[in-house]
């Protein structure tokens, strides 16, 4: 640790990049993305693990960004949204969003998005029930969530369809 | 965020000898910090009075789930997530499983420990009423060494508990006795996911002729503490389980708890609906109904 | 290239922004030698200003630019309508998140200890904290009775009814309580001010011009000398209507006074305490009907808790009032509104806008009607709708084919509703939880109120490329509602050429004309119109230079273009609103035409009480409406599933919860929002009838689905229970009471 500051170092890779920090332990890894590494795609909407704008996924697990300490992400593979899309191919979850109107404002979106990537990986297909489960920890206002949950059903197709 | 960053320590030691030293060393001066789903909230808001902590996430000899004969051991840092994909955890003990599916969203299962949950001492937490009645025990490990308490008796007030400045909870210990009791548990939240519970009903029971031959009764959110309703207990054991008898043990069990009006609820509507979902439970075990909701 | 784009569901204009996480909302965005703002709040609701210090002395308060009420260089007010509410307080505070003193840094996190640390010391003075005490002037805050504004609508003689023989008389009382928007993207401003540039802000809002209006009064300055730029917005729902010019306000003082640009970003406990919510409301009932279920007279008594100031409270109140008489004929109405004082912050703009208030009292209220006459509220409800040829409330002459009875046979054919009625009622004898229908049937004036599309004077440009791209020249914002994706199609069809070409302009008052605020259900309708005819002026124009034939093709039109630009110089058009033929408003009586056109509507919700619990779920919602043409299928059902879902977290789910003023549930965490695993399946029906001065026959859309919910679900819960409950929000400890109360 430096005591001249209180910062420390981190080595972690986002988005398949290797990034060395240099930052305080407790700095939320949100901010850390936003101001850090300028990727601005992972929103704040509560700052307290409620509305998962923040999502990300850590070594492949989904958590909310605004919960975890910068330091506790030694090591770890982060991936945002910008990291989603590989190149100019959109994923299918994202292409599903435009497709059914499952973004309106945006601001959820890049969390939403995150979540439905993450649970089509772990339950490539899931029923009503599952999707409602995977996804209860992202707030929508403005969608009432029914093209959310139609855009992952559709993302189940254009999944089915390239397989 | 409403905290100043410069004045939080956070470090992570390299085993668990060297976070007990580093607890030791400084008595009172350093916390422990797992997976931050509540102390990053308070953090946040401005109200973490702490400011020095270990960062325990990534100790190995608090994880894992290991199953012997008579019992069943989890690390202090198995998440809710872990805990739903146990087998052993699903077939013998699903109210701590169904527990774990009703905190939070999936992110925060992700991260949310059991240990954490146990020692962040909140009354409303979800996964204590399921423990309370598995006779859950825990270890407590210091630098000077290791002990054993037995769960219900390990919060003493309103965020007080029998941990020590320099002990971390190891793991928690659950007595494999479950076979044969009917299970009930029952979150009621301000909302179907992502909600802080208002009442929190675990319940387990063995009845043989119409006549309770063991019960255990907890509830989260009604009292200062996560509470065993010993009191109820042993009003309804050994009695025949007819309708006088539930009444009456709704009645015991207002007796017994004490909740309060906050901004989630009301004490009136916790003192009810306790009673309720007791209510409920000693009738669906009385008719022989299926106990899931 | 295709004249079938309206009505087709094209991809979001900036869909692929928004899923990649590239969009650039306010906090995304920020300036070298950036400092960032925070505001101190009244310590009380009510009082006089004693003392400001500054503790701390680990904090290196030289540091700091430091704004107060005698900073501020032009009035000190937030220009709207009757212009009460200080920027900063000077002398008085009047609620008890009411700013005070500005700070700014280039640390955010010292800049926050250091609000923190700023110690205002206040001399209370008594404050009143609920409609009933302003009212009753338990104390007098505001003006000479605390009556900010007041309506008086007068149809027939309703005093002559209420003595004729045979009529029977009904009476009701309904409340309604505060909302908050909780917009999912918080509020914030970024702004560069100085007196050679003058100011510029960027932010999250609804209305640039609002925010431009407030900031020339502010600053004093020319209207060229002010700039302001809407971001990406992550949602608004009105809560970003008329506080954006606080924030915009509160950046730009401190910006004028440090010298550097200033980001004030609000978190959401801040968000959700000091920005406005929904009015809470009163409504009392009289009705007269005849024994056979028509409506003689109807007394109406609509009233609103505004807040500490008057902000936007008497247009809520005016929208409010016009609904509260329904979509239903009849002969004697008289409606009184009030809009009073309390010293909690000012409540605003949110979806709806005083109608869902009102609305939810009278579809409470006919079922009342209903039950008294003996009639079922269906069929109360059919003999009483208003047709073609009938007048409204206010004297308007309805020139719509409407028909309500179709829209509630339909609703009725899907929900399966008789079957069901009866389902319900022999499954609750032997059940324990309860099961119930109910529905609701409502009307929602698109637009501005009477004469104020007129004053408002919206303009639209257009602006052509010689590479044949259009690009949409509007102050309307995009806030996730699809703004740029119906413009584009509606411009793209007019002109005939790919949706591709069109672009829309982001709205930043140096580039695009003033067409209106983003609110009242309006840009679709009154905007989308202007869309359509600066487009037919553009053609025209290429055809009026003999450039374009009647019939073209797309390389047609784009070489007219380009040689157009290269002979004249750059391709622009404007139109400017006109009201249709016909509309007459008559301010001073409130008597008129108070809505160029209605969207009609049809609710019904399912519904299981569970008396274990006194939790109430929907299970079932169905939507059926006539909004004139779709434009965007896949938009507009989107407007109205996600204002169903908030209106079912404003009917079950959420309720502000106060202390002397100020919320104290404001977190996500206790301030409940429907998720997921909350909403029910909501389906959604469009009528189309097309509406003859709507943009290829469209009507405004956005509010009408929080109006019908609330009411829909309370009836399904009477359905269920037998419980004739009048207020909302209606949680679990309340049902709990009335249950209880009916068992004594």
């Amino acid at each position: 640790m430096s005591e001249a500051t209180g910062k420390v170092g981190v080595r972690c890779s986002v988005n398949g990049e290797e990034q060395r920090l240099q930052v305080y332990p407790m700095a939320r890894l949100l901010d850390v993305l936003r101001e850090e590494l300028h990727l601005t795609g992972t929103k704040e909407g509560c700052g307290e693990g409620e509305c998962g704008a923040c999502s990300v996924l850590i070594d492949g697990v989904l958590v909310n960004s605004c919960l975890v300490p910068v330091l506790q992400i030694e090591g770890a593979e982060i991936k945002t949204i910008e990291g989603i899309a590989t190149d100019e191919q959109l994923h299918a979850v994202q292409e599903a969003f435009i497709a059914c109107g499952g973004a309106q404002c945006g601001i959820c979106t890049p969390g939403m998005v995150i979540a439905a990537v993450n649970l089509l990986e772990r339950v490539p297909e899931p029923d009503e029930a599952a999707i409602r489960n995977g996804l209860a920890g992202n707030l929508c206002r403005c969608t009432g969530y029914i093209k959310i949950f139609e855009a992952v059903v559709r993302a189940c197709q254009l999944n089915g369809e390239k397989a | 965020m409403r905290a100043y960053l410069p004045d939080y320590e956070l470090k992570t030691p390299r085993n668990l000898n060297e976070a007990l030293a580093v607890l030791a060393g400084e008595p009172g001066v350093w916390r422990p910090f797992a997976g931050g789903t509540d102390l990053m909230v308070l953090f946040e808001a401005g109200r973490l009075a702490h400011t020095k902590f270990v960062n325990i996430w990534n100790l190995p000899e608090l994880r894992g789930i290991e199953v012997a004969p008579a019992h069943i051991t989890l690390g202090a840092l198995t998440t809710y997530t872990d805990v739903q994909a146990h087998d052993v955890l699903q077939s013998e003990f699903p109210l701590l499983c169904q527990a774990a599916s009703e905190t939070g969203g999936l992110a925060i299962q992700n991260r949310g420990t059991l240990g954490g949950n146990i020692v962040n001492a909140s009354p409303a937490a979800d996964s204590p009423p399921a423990l309370l009645i598995y006779d859950a025990e825990l270890e407590l490990v210091s630098a000077s060494g290791t002990r054993r308490v037995s769960y219900k008796d390990f919060h003493t007030g309103y965020k007080k508990m029998l941990l020590r400045s320099d002990e971390l909870l190891r793991s928690i210990r659950l007595p494999r006795t479950t076979t044969g009791l009917q299970q009930y548990y029952r979150k009621v939240g301000t909302r179907k996911a992502q909600a802080i519970s208002k009442v929190c009903f675990a319940g387990a029971a063995r009845v043989e002729q119409g006549e309770v031959r063991d019960i255990r009764l907890a509830l989260g959110s009604v009292a200062p503490v996560p509470l065993r309703c010993l009191k109820t207990e042993e009003f309804l054991l050994s009695r025949k389980l007819d309708e006088d008898a539930i009444s009456a043990a709704g009645d015991e069990l207002a007796k017994e708890i004490v909740p309060i009006d906050d901004v989630r609820s009301t004490a009136r509507y916790r003192l009810r609906v306790a009673a309720n979902v007791l209510q409920d439970f000693l009738l669906k075990l009385k008719n022989g109904e299926s106990l899931t909701i | 290239m295709t004249d079938t784009l309206v009505g087709k569901p094209v991809p979001r204009k900036e869909g692929r922004r928004k899923v990649t996480g590239q969009s650039r909302y306010i906090d995304d965005m920020s300036f070298p030698d950036m400092l960032y703002g925070a505001t101190v709040r009244s310590p009380a609701p009510r009082g006089r200003i004693r003392n400001i210090s500054f503790t701390d002395d680990s904090i290196p308060w030289g540091e700091f630019t430091i704004v107060t009420a005698r900073d501020v260089p032009g009035a000190n007010y937030v220009a709207l309508i009757l212009n009460d509410q200080p920027y900063l307080a000077g002398e008085f505070v009047n609620h008890p998140e009411e700013p005070i003193l500005l700070l700014a840094h280039r640390d955010k996190y010292l800049l926050e200890k250091a609000r923190r640390s700023v110690r205002v010391e206040v001399e209370p003075l008594p404050a009143l904290f609920s409609l009933d005490d302003s009212l009753n002037k338990k104390e007098i805050i505001w003006g000479e009775d605390n009556v900010f504004k007041t309506f008086h609508v007068e149809k027939g003689n309703v005093d002559e009814v209420w003595a004729k023989a045979d009529v029977v008389i009904v009476e009701g009382e309904y409340r309604t309580g505060a909302q908050e928007q909780l917009y999912i993207e918080n509020n914030g401003a970024i702004a560069i001010a100085n007196a050679q540039e003058g100011v510029t802000v960027w932010g999250s809002m609804q209305c640039p011009y609002y925010v431009h209006k407030a900031l020339l009064k502010l600053f004093n300055l020319p209207d060229e000398k002010v700039r302001v730029i809407q971001m990406e917005t992550g949602g608004g729902f009105g809560g970003k209507e008329e506080y954006p010019s606080m924030i915009a306000g509160h950046a730009a003082l401190l910006a004028w006074k440090s010298g550097k640009p200033v980001k004030i970003i609000y978190d959401r406990a801040e968000d959700m305490s000091a920005t406005t919510k929904r009015h809470p409301s009163l409504t009392k009932h009289r009705t007269a009907v005849t024994r056979d279920g028509k409506l003689l007279g109807m007394e109406i008594d609509f009233v609103v808790d505004g807040g500490a100031y008057a902000t936007l409270s008497s247009v809520v109140l005016s929208r409010g009032t016009i609904h509260a008489a329904g979509p239903y004929n009849c002969p004697n109405v008289r409606i009184r509104s009030r809009a009073v004082a309390t010293n909690v912050p000012p409540h605003g703009a949110f979806r709806g806008f005083g109608a869902p208030q009102s609305i939810f009292a009278l579809e409470r209220h006919l079922n009342k009607v209903a039950a008294t006459l003996g009639l079922s509220a269906e069929e109360f409800r059919r003999r009483n709708f208003i047709r073609e040829g009938e007048t409204t409330a206010t004297g308007q002459v309805i020139r719509e084919k409407v028909d309500l009875g179709k829209l509630l046979d339909r609703a009725f054919e899907l929900t399966d509703y008789h079957a069901k009625l009866e389902r319900f009622a022999a499954g609750n004898v032997v059940s324990r939880k309860k099961k119930g229908i109910g529905f609701a049937t409502f009307m929602h004036g698109a637009g501005f109120t009477g004469s104020g599309e007129k004053y408002l004077e919206s303009v639209v440009g257009l602006e052509a490329t010689a590479e044949g791209r259009v690009r949409v020249l509007a102050a309307s914002t995009e806030i996730g509602q699809g703004t740029n994706t119906v413009f584009s199609q509606i411009a793209a069809e007019t002109l005939g050429i790919d949706y591709e070409l069109i672009e829309v302009s982001q709205p930043d008052t140096a580039h695009v004309p003033n067409s209106g605020p983003t609110v009242a259900s309006r840009t679709s309708m009154i905007v989308g119109k202007l869309v359509e005819s600066a487009a037919l002026a553009l053609k025209q124009t290429l055809v009026g230079h003999s450039l374009l034939s009647e019939e073209y093709t797309q390389e047609d039109f784009r070489k007219a273009c380009a040689q157009y630009i290269e002979e004249h110089g750059p391709l622009k058009t404007f139109s400017k609103y006109q009201a249709p033929p016909g509309i007459e408003w008559d301010d001073e009586k409130y008597r008129g035409d108070a809505y160029g056109a209605f969207a009609w509507a049809v609710y019904v919700a399912e519904v299981t009480v569970d008396p274990l619990t006194y939790e109430t779920r929907v299970d079932d919602f169905v939507a059926v409406q006539e909004v004139g043409r779709v434009i965007h299928p896949v938009l507009a059902a989107g407007q109205i599933e996600g204002g169903v879902a908030q209106a079912i977290g404003y009917a079950l789910y959420e309720q502000v919860v106060w202390q002397d003023g100020r919320m104290i549930n404001n977190q996500m965490t206790n301030y409940i929002m429907p998720t997921a695993a909350d909403i029910p399946p909501i389906r959604v029906f469009f009528a189309e009838q097309p509406y003859a001065y709507g943009p290829k026959g469209a009507k405004g859309i956005g509010e009408l689905p929080m109006d019908g919910p609330a009411p829909a679900i309370l009836n399904a819960i009477e359905n269920a229970t037998a419980l004739s409950i009048n207020y909302i929000p209606l949680l679990p400890e309340s049902l709990m009471q009335e249950m209880e109360v009916e068992h004594v």
